[in-house]
């Protein structure tokens, strides 16, 4: 396991606080579940015995480490700067989900529970738990928005086909949150029995840093592959942001780099200075959601306000609390982008280099070409590929008129 | 403190005369009172601005003129995580109808100038820190509030809301639950002041036919680690299950099947629903 940081550097942060992010906004019915949580997870953590499971999980189940491709035909429209995609889009199940999942299924085992619970928004992270279950035999029931079940319909069988149990939420904004809020429901009453294996690195301690370090590999990997490749560190990792996961996951292996520049692409929907979006940070104030203190879309009151996004992934009015952390000190910049830049970055790596992102990744692919053009030719840019667009084939097909046209729109 | 904002009449006068310097919480005291006479206090919930703001105000004067004790004023939130059906879809159209915060504060307001029982506020935490923790407590002790019921803060991360209500007197009821270590419960009585709200099963609110034996031990649990006012709340509904409960438990809290009733019949229901469960919580042991 990975070596011991001193307290000086960015990277040894353990949580429940980030600075003055983070925390357990949770009800007391939960607190045993969380400390159960937090000492199984310090035991495994020390134990090699897990960690070798796990290390063999990722090579011989999701198939880590993933590659680095670079990708020079896209990158001739970021002002030629050198473009360098971390392949998490190649895992199995199709995204970094599955690196966090297989963490804490494991974990799971460990303490004896025979239950997972999940809520999802694009479906990747149900995906990957529901496939988790199936590989360890435990039962499995993913919450998951009505909106989001229907403009991501094939995760859903997906999820059915794996023989978990989808739970199609309708309170609220019927997305990613009010499925988070309905897993934590069936959590309290159900604690006894079942784990909850959230899917990034927000919600209360111990997941931000939990889910974090079982994602960190994306960035532990790329790190070395980038040197080995180019000779020296990139000069900027991009990701999307969400809840953050991913980006986490490529972020802390250069958080003590400080001649790397750190950029999160948030869900900018129909324009940040709209109110349909989901750019958290750049739009929102500190409050509290999901059981933790950090930047969140609401109004005076502190009620909610929902967000947009054409992905669903990214659809989320909070962020995990390292992030806001991050920005507010000034280590990681995050900047908005929209959903047409963003599906114009789909379409534009699909046409240049053969490989169709997922709608969330394509929101680090369009910021990237436009810090390519800030960088210079010169720069060297790392971007978080974080998934695969099968899933997306339907939003892309309708957003292009693809469907009854065929090939001819092309 | 300021009396910023508050257009109701707080009739209750002078709010120091509830500091516990001064007499210490009116919640404790009725609670205390009520198992002197050989019952128990009934704590009752129903969430401000539904079905509409005045109607809320009337439910919840009905409630305290039909026998209960201690009310307990929820604030709708867009994310209550610690809610089952009856009350989402309560506070989701209270929201719906355009529902603020400064609402819940004229509701305190109303109601106090009308009945003289406490009135707690229940409230996830969120709100009351884009308020401002001290603002709040100042204008719901102008108000006439007793203090705050906070389902998603635990005594670990409430350091401001400890400032708050130590210099306001305002009363602070923290949640205990089954699953909850003696250390915690030991926390939980020595934060809490009012009463500990003990909650009676692992679950969210709603009407249940059984509830739990958990409630019992975890009441038996609190006692030991020095609680002498301790309320079981979730999943209570009838007469008979108050009763029960008042047979060990300083109070029992009911909420869902209070919203139910208003939402069906009206103030008129919610009233003879009071009425039935008040008669539940009296003349269960002989007066001491």
């Amino acid at each position: 396991m990975s070596s011991p940081l001193d307290s000086e550097s960015l990277r040894a942060q353990a949580g429940p606080y980030f600075g003055e992010f983070g925390g357990r906004f949770v009800p007391e019915s939960l607190v045993a579940a969380l400390d159960e949580l937090t000492s199984e997870y310090a035991l495994a953590r020390q134990d090699p015995a897990f960690a070798a499971e796990l290390t063999e999980l990722h090579r011989s189940y999701t198939g880590r480490p993933s590659i680095i491709t670079e990708v020079p035909r896209f990158a001739a429209h970021a002002g030629g700067a050198r473009i360098i995609l971390k392949r998490e889009d190649l895992n199995h199940t199709g995204s970094h989900k599955i690196n966090n999942v297989l963490g804490q299924a494991l974990l799971t085992k460990r303490i004896g529970k025979t239950r997972v619970i999940a809520e999802t928004g694009a479906g990747q992270h149900g995906v990957a738990t529901a496939t988790a279950a199936a590989l360890f035999g435990l039962d499995c029931v993913v919450y998951m928005g009505e909106v989001d079940t229907e403009r991501q319909a094939l995760n859903v069988a997906r999820m059915r086909l794996l023989g978990a149990e989808v739970v199609s939420v309708t309170t609220g904004s019927r997305t990613l949150k009010d499925a988070i809020n309905e897993a934590m429901r069936d959590w309290v009453t159900n604690v006894e029995t079942t784990n909850y294996i959230f899917g990034t690195v927000a919600g209360p301690h111990p997941f931000p840093a939990m889910v974090r370090d079982f994602q960190k590999i994306i960035g532990e990997e790329a790190r070395q592959q980038v040197l080995d490749l180019t000779g020296r560190l990139p000069d900027a990792v991009t990701a999307c942001v969400g809840g953050g996961s991913n980006a986490m996951g490529i972020f802390h292996a250069f958080l003590d780099d400080p001649d790397v520049a750190l950029y999160g692409y948030e869900a900018g929907g129909e324009g940040a200075e709209t109110l349909r979006h989901a750019a958290t940070i750049t739009k929102g104030r500190p409050g509290i959601l999901h059981g933790a203190r950090s930047f969140l879309l609401q109004d005076e009151d502190g009620q909610t306000v929902e967000s947009h996004s054409i992905s669903a992934g990214l659809d989320y009015p909070g962020v995990g609390p390292e992030h806001s952390w991050l920005a507010s000190i000034g280590r990681a910049t995050y900047l908005p982008v929209t959903d047409a830049e963003a599906m114009s970055a789909l379409r534009l790596l699909s046409r240049t280099e053969g490989i169709i992102p997922a709608i969330e990744s394509a929101h680090a692919l369009a910021g990237t070409l436009d810090l390519g053009k800030k960088l210079g030719p010169d720069a060297t840019i790392l971007v978080n590929l974080s998934g695969r667009g099968d899933k997306d084939m339907e939003t892309a097909g309708r957003y292009f008129d693809l469907l009854d046209k065929g090939a001819e729109q092309l | 403190m300021s009396n910023s904002a508050v257009t109701g009449n707080p009739a209750t006068g002078n709010p120091a005369a509830r500091h516990p310097a001064a007499g210490g919480s009116t919640v404790e005291a009725t609670i205390a009172r009520r198992r002197s006479e050989g019952g128990g206090a009934l704590i009752g919930y129903l969430p401000v601005g539904f079905p509409t703001l005045s109607e809320s105000i009337d439910a919840a004067v009905a409630l305290a003129d039909n026998g209960v004790d201690i009310l307990e004023l929820g604030l709708p939130y867009t994310d209550p995580v610690m809610d089952g059906p009856v009350i989402q879809a309560a506070t989701q159209r209270a929201l719906a109808n355009g529902f603020r915060l400064r609402h819940g504060i004229e509701a305190v307001a109303a109601i106090t100038a009308q009945v003289d029982v406490p009135v707690l506020v229940m409230t996830y935490w969120n709100p009351i820190v884009q308020y401002g923790v001290d603002r709040f407590a100042d204008d719901l002790l102008a108000a006439g509030g007793a203090g705050l019921i906070t389902p998603d803060l635990i005594p670990d991360d409430s350091a401001d809301w400890v400032a708050a209500s130590e210099r306001t007197g305002l009363d602070r009821v923290f949640l205990a639950a089954p699953s909850s270590s003696d250390a915690r419960l030991k926390q939980a009585v020595e934060a809490s002041r009012g009463f500990v709200y003990a909650v009676s099963t692992m679950g969210i609110t709603g009407a249940r036919g059984d509830v739990d034996s958990a409630a019992r031990i975890l009441i038996d649990r609190l006692r030991a680690a020095g609680s002498t006012s301790a309320c079981v709340g979730l999943g209570i509904s009838t007469p008979e299950q108050v009763r029960e409960i008042l047979g060990y438990a300083d109070g029992a809290i009911v909420g869902s099947a209070l919203v139910k009733a208003l939402s069906d019949g009206g103030v008129p229901a919610v009233a003879a629903l009071a009425r039935e469960l008040a008669a539940g919580a009296r003349e269960i042991r002989p007066a001491s």
